[in-house]
C-alpha cells in the first residue's frame, strides 16, 4: 500500500496495523471514514456513468443512443445511486466520521461498533443495488411514485426499495452516533458555544437523519408489501391514495436535501474563516441557522406536490413555509460574506471550492424561491428548470462542499499534501464545467423542455449540446482530484500538523492522527475561530 | 472485584476505552437508546398516519372490519404486555439492588409473557386466515355496515383495514420477536451474574425498548379493536 511510505513516521492510525482484516474489522472512526470514502467514490463514478449516458443521449433530439425504456432506467438509477449511495453518506460518513470526534476532543464516536455496523449495512445495501442494476434495473424514477411503482412497472422495484431501506438504517445509525457523541463525548472546556460550526451542522443533519429516515423506511416497506401482496394502500382503484405515498415520501425526501447541504455548509464555515484569517461573523446565528434549516425542512415537503392535487389552502401554506427556509439560508450566505469582508484572503484550493459553493448555492437557493411560488411552480413543474435548480444545490452546493472539505482535511487524513496548483486548476474546471452543464438547463426548463424524456424538439438542441459539453468538462474536473489524491499518498509533501494555520482541535494533533486521536486528552480554554491568536501555517516537508 | 468504589470506577471491565468513566458510558448508551426510540416512533408514525386517513375516509367499513377482531383475545394480550413491562421494571430494580436470583426470575417471567403475547397473536392471525381476511386474491369480507344491515361492507375498504391491521400488528410482532431475542440474551448473562448495581445498562436500555413496544400496542389496541363497538 502507498501508506507504507509513512512507516518512518511516528505511529498513527494508518500504520498502527496492516492487513485487510485490520481494516474490515476496525472500530476506529478514522478508518471507517476511509472505508466509506472508498465505497462512496465507487458509487459516485457509477452514478456519474449513468449521468454521462443521459447527457450523451440528449446530445441529439432523436432517441438514437438508447430506447425510451433504457433511458427511464438510466435517470432512475442515476438518481437513486447519487442520492442514497453518494450524497447522503458523502460528507457525514466520510468527513463527519473522521472529524466529529477529533473536533470535539474525543477518542472515538460514542458507539464504535455501531459505526462499523452502519458501514456494513451500507455495503449490503450497495451490493443489493448493484445486483438490481446488473439484472435489469428500475425505471420508476428515484421517487418510486405509486401506483406506477406498485402496480405497473415491470422492473426490479422491490429489490431497489429494499436496498434503499437498508441504506437508510446505515444513515440513521450514523446520525444517532453523532448526536450522542456531540452530547456526551466533548472534551473538558468544549462548551456548546465553542463547538466548531461543522459540528453544529452535523448535529442538525443528524436530527433529520434520525427523524426523517424512518418515515421513508416504512413507506418503502408499504410499497414493497403493496407490490408483492397487492394490498391496495396506494392504489386509487381500490380505495387507496397515491397522494398519501407522495406525502410520506417527501416528508423524508425533502429534508433529505438538507442532509446533503447542511454538512457542506459546515465545511464551508470551517474553510472561510481559515483562509480569510478572521473569526466567523455571527457564530450563534450560523449555529442556529443550521438548526433552523433542519426544523423548517420538516414543514415544507408538500411543495413537491403543488400540481398533484393537494388543496389550494394547503399549497398556500406550504408555499409560505418554503419561503421561510430562505431566511436561515440567507443568514449563512451573509455571514460567510461578512467573514471575508476585510479579511486577508488566500485563494487556495479549499477556498476556491468555498467561493464556488457560496455562489452556486445562492443561485440554487434563489431559483428554489421561484419554485416555492405557486404560479411559477405550475409553469415549470417537471421541467429542466427543476433539474437545474436541485443540481445547483446538490452538485453546485453539496459536491463542491465535499470536494472543498476533502482538500482542506486531506493533509490530516493522509498525512500528505496534494499538489496545490493542480488543485486550483481542478476547482476551476469543476466550476466552469458545472455551470456549462446546468445553467442551460434553467433556460431549457423555462422554455418548456420536460424532464425524463429521451427525445426533444430540435429547437432545444443548442442548449442541450452546451449542457453535454459541460458534463464532459465536469467529469475531467472530478477525475483530476481522484488522480492527484492517490498520487499524493506516495509522492506528496509530508503534511505538518497544521498546514493551513487553522483553528480547531483536529489541527493540534499529528497528521495523520494517532489511533486514539490525541496524545494527551485535550482541555479547551479558548473560543472557536480565534484567528487573532493562531500561529501562521506550518511549512510542508518534502517526503519520499 | 467491587471492594472499593474507586476501584470500580477505574477498573470496571465493562468500561470501554473511549469513555472517561462509567457515568459517561451509561449516559451515552441511555441517550442512544432514547434517540433510537425516537426513530421508532417516526417509523410506526408513517403507518399510524396512513391508518388515520383511511379510517377517517372509510369509517363505517373500518368499524365493521374492526368488529370481526376478537376483543377478548386483544384485551388479554394488552394485560399480558402491561404485566411484562412490570416484570421488566422489577428485573432492573433487582439488578440495581444486586439480587441476581430475582433478576433471573423476573427476566424469565418477561420472556414467558412476551411469548404468550406472540402465541395469542398467532391464534388471532390463524383465525383471520381461516376467515379469508388476509389481503390478497382470496380476500372476502362478509357483513354489513354497523347500524345499516342493508348496506354491505365495501370489499376494498375492508381490505385496506386488514392490510393496515396486518402491517401494524405484524411490525409490532416483529419488534416483540426481536425483544424476545434480546431478553433471552439478557437472561443468559443475568444467570452468569454479569449485571451488578454498578453495571446494568444493557438491562435498563432493553427495558426502555420493551416499554416502547408495549406502548405501541397500547395505541394499536384501541385503534384497531375498539372502533364504534357500541352499535
Amino acid at each position: 500500500m502507498a501508506t507504507a511510505a509513512l512507516t518512518a513516521e511516528r505511529e498513527n492510525y494508518l500504520n498502527q496495523e496492516y492487513g485487510i482484516k485490520s481494516w474490515l474489522l476496525t472500530v476506529d472512526h478514522k478508518r471507517i471514514a476511509l472505508l466509506y470514502l472508498l465505497s462512496i467514490t465507487f458509487f459516485f463514478f457509477i452514478g456519474g456513468f449513468f449521468a454521462l449516458l443521459i447527457r450523451l443521449e440528449l446530445l441529439t433530439p432523436a432517441g438514437d443512443l438508447v430506447q425510451a425504456d433504457t433511458y427511464n432506467k438510466l435517470f432512475t438509477m442515476h438518481g437513486q445511486v447519487m442520492v442514497f449511495f453518494f450524497l447522503i453518506p458523502s460528507i457525514p460518513a466520510v468527513l463527519g466520521n473522521f472529524l466529529v470526534p477529533l473536533m470535539i476532543g474525543a477518542k472515538d464516536l460514542a458507539f464504535p461498533r455501531i459505526n462499523l455496523l452502519s458501514w456494513y449495512l451500507y455495503i449490503i445495501a450497495g451490493v443489493l443495488m448493484l445486483h438490481c442494476m446488473l439484472t435489469g434495473g428500475v425505471d420508476t424514477g428515484w421517487t418510486f411514485y405509486t401506483p406506477f411503482s406498485t402496480a405497473f412497472s415491470n422492473t426490479k422495484v422491490i429489490e431497489a426499495g429494499l436496498a434503499i431501506f437498508i441504506s437508510g438504517f446505515s444513515s440513521i445509525l450514523t446520525g444517532l452516533n453523532f448526536v450522542v457523541t456531540i452530547h456526551r463525548m466533548r472534551a473538558p472546556g468544549m462548551t456548546w458555544n465553542r463547538l466548531p460550526l461543522f459540528i453544529w451542522a452535523h448535529y442538525a443533519t443528524s436530527i433529520i437523519q434520525l427523524l426523517g429516515t424512518p418515515v421513508i423506511a416504512v413507506t418503502l416497506v408499504l410499497v414493497v408489501l403493496e407490490r408483492a401482496l397487492h394490498l391496495g394502500i396506494f392504489d386509487p382503484t381500490r380505495g387507496g391514495d397515491p397522494l398519501l405515498f407522495q406525502h410520506l415520501f417527501w416528508f423524508y425526501s425533502h429534508p433529505a436535501v438538507y442532509i446533503m447541504i447542511l454538512p457542506a455548509m459546515g465545511v464551508v464555515t470551517e474553510i472561510v474563516p481559515c483562509f480569510a484569517r478572521k473569526r466567523i461573523f455571527g457564530y450563534q446565528f450560523v449555529a442556529m441557522s443550521s438548526i433552523g434549516i433542519a426544523v423548517l425542512g420538516f414543514l415544507v415537503w408538500a411543495h413537491h406536490m403543488f400540481v398533484a392535487g393537494i388543496s389550494l389552502y394547503a399549497a398556500l401554506i406550504f408555499s409560505a413555509l418554503s419561503y421561510l427556509v430562505a431566511v436561515p439560508s440567507a443568514i449563512k450566505v451573509f455571514n460567510w460574506t461578512a467573514t471575508m469582508y476585510k479579511g486577508s484572503i488566500t485563494f487556495s484550493t479549499p477556498m476556491l471550492y468555498a467561493f464556488g459553493f457560496v455562489g452556486l448555492f445562492t443561485m440554487g437557493g434563489l431559483t428554489g424561491l421561484f419554485l416555492a411560488a405557486l404560479g411559477i411552480d405550475v409553469h415549470v413543474t417537471d421541467t429542466y428548470f427543476v433539474i437545474a435548480h436541485f443540481h445547483y444545490i446538490m452538485v453546485g452546493g453539496a459536491v463542491m462542499g465535499y470536494l472543498g472539505g476533502m482538500h482542506f482535511w486531506w493533509p490530516k487524513i493522509s498525512g500528505r499534501m496534494y499538489p496545490e496548483s493542480l488543485g486550483r486548476l481542478a476547482a476551476l474546471i469543476v466550476f466552469l464545467g458545472f455551470n456549462l452543464t446546468f445553467f442551460p438547463q434553467f433556460i431549457l426548463g423555462y422554455l418548456g423542455m420536460p424532464r425524463r424524456y429521451w427525445q426533444y424538439p430540435p429547437e432545444f438542441q443548442v442548449l442541450n449540446v452546451l449542457s453535454t459539453a459541460g458534463s464532459t468538462i465536469l467529469a475531467v474536473g472530478y477525475l483530476l482530484p481522484m488522480v492527484y489524491f492517490l498520487w499524493s499518498m506516495r509522492y506528496g509533501k509530508v503534511a505538518p500538523d497544521n498546514p493551513w494555520g487553522a483553528s480547531g482541535l483536529e489541527w493540534m494533533t499529528p497528521s495523520p492522527p494517532p489511533t486514539f486521536n490525541f496524545d494527551a486528552p485535550p482541555v479547551v480554554d479558548w473560543e472557536a475561530y480565534d484567528y487573532e491568536h493562531i500561529p501562521a501555517p506550518q511549512e510542508a516537508r518534502s517526503g519520499g | 472485584m467491587a471492594d472499593s468504589p474507586i476501584a470500580v470506577e477505574h477498573h470496571n471491565p465493562a468500561l470501554k476505552h473511549h469513555f472517561a468513566n462509567m457515568e459517561q458510558q451509561r449516559e451515552a448508551s441511555s441517550l442512544g437508546m432514547w434517540l433510537f426510540l425516537a426513530t421508532e416512533i417516526m417509523f410506526f408514525g408513517g403507518m399510524f398516519c396512513a391508518y388515520l386517513i383511511y379510517r377517517y375516509w372509510y369509517f363505517p367499513d373500518f368499524a365493521a372490519a374492526s368488529k370481526s377482531l376478537d376483543i377478548t383475545l386483544g384485551a388479554v394480550n394488552t394485560a399480558v404486555l402491561i404485566c411484562s413491562s412490570l416484570t421488566v421494571v422489577m428485573a432492573v430494580r433487582a439488578a440495581q439492588l444486586g439480587k441476581r436470583q430475582e433478576q433471573v426470575v423476573y427476566l424469565a417471567l418477561t420472556l414467558v409473557l412476551g411469548l404468550a403475547f406472540l402465541g395469542i397473536k398467532g391464534v388471532e392471525w390463524t383465525s383471520k386466515f381461516k376467515e379469508h381476511h388476509i389481503p390478497g386474491p382470496t380476500f372476502n369480507f362478509e357483513g354489513s355496515v354497523p347500524g345499516h344491515p342493508d348496506q354491505p361492507v365495501d370489499q376494498h375498504h375492508a381490505q385496506l383495514f386488514f392490510s393496515l391491521y396486518f402491517a401494524m400488528t405484524g411490525m409490532h410482532a416483529l419488534h416483540m420477536i426481536i425483544g424476545v431475542g434480546i431478553f433471552s440474551y439478557l437472561l443468559y448473562h443475568a444467570w452468569k451474574g454479569k449485571y451488578t448495581p454498578e453495571y446494568h445498562t444493557p438491562l435498563e436500555n432493553s427495558g426502555l425498548y420493551w416499554h416502547f413496544v408495549d406502548i405501541v400496542w397500547i395505541y394499536l389496541f384501541p385503534l384497531l379493536y375498539l372502533i364504534d363497538r357500541k352499535k
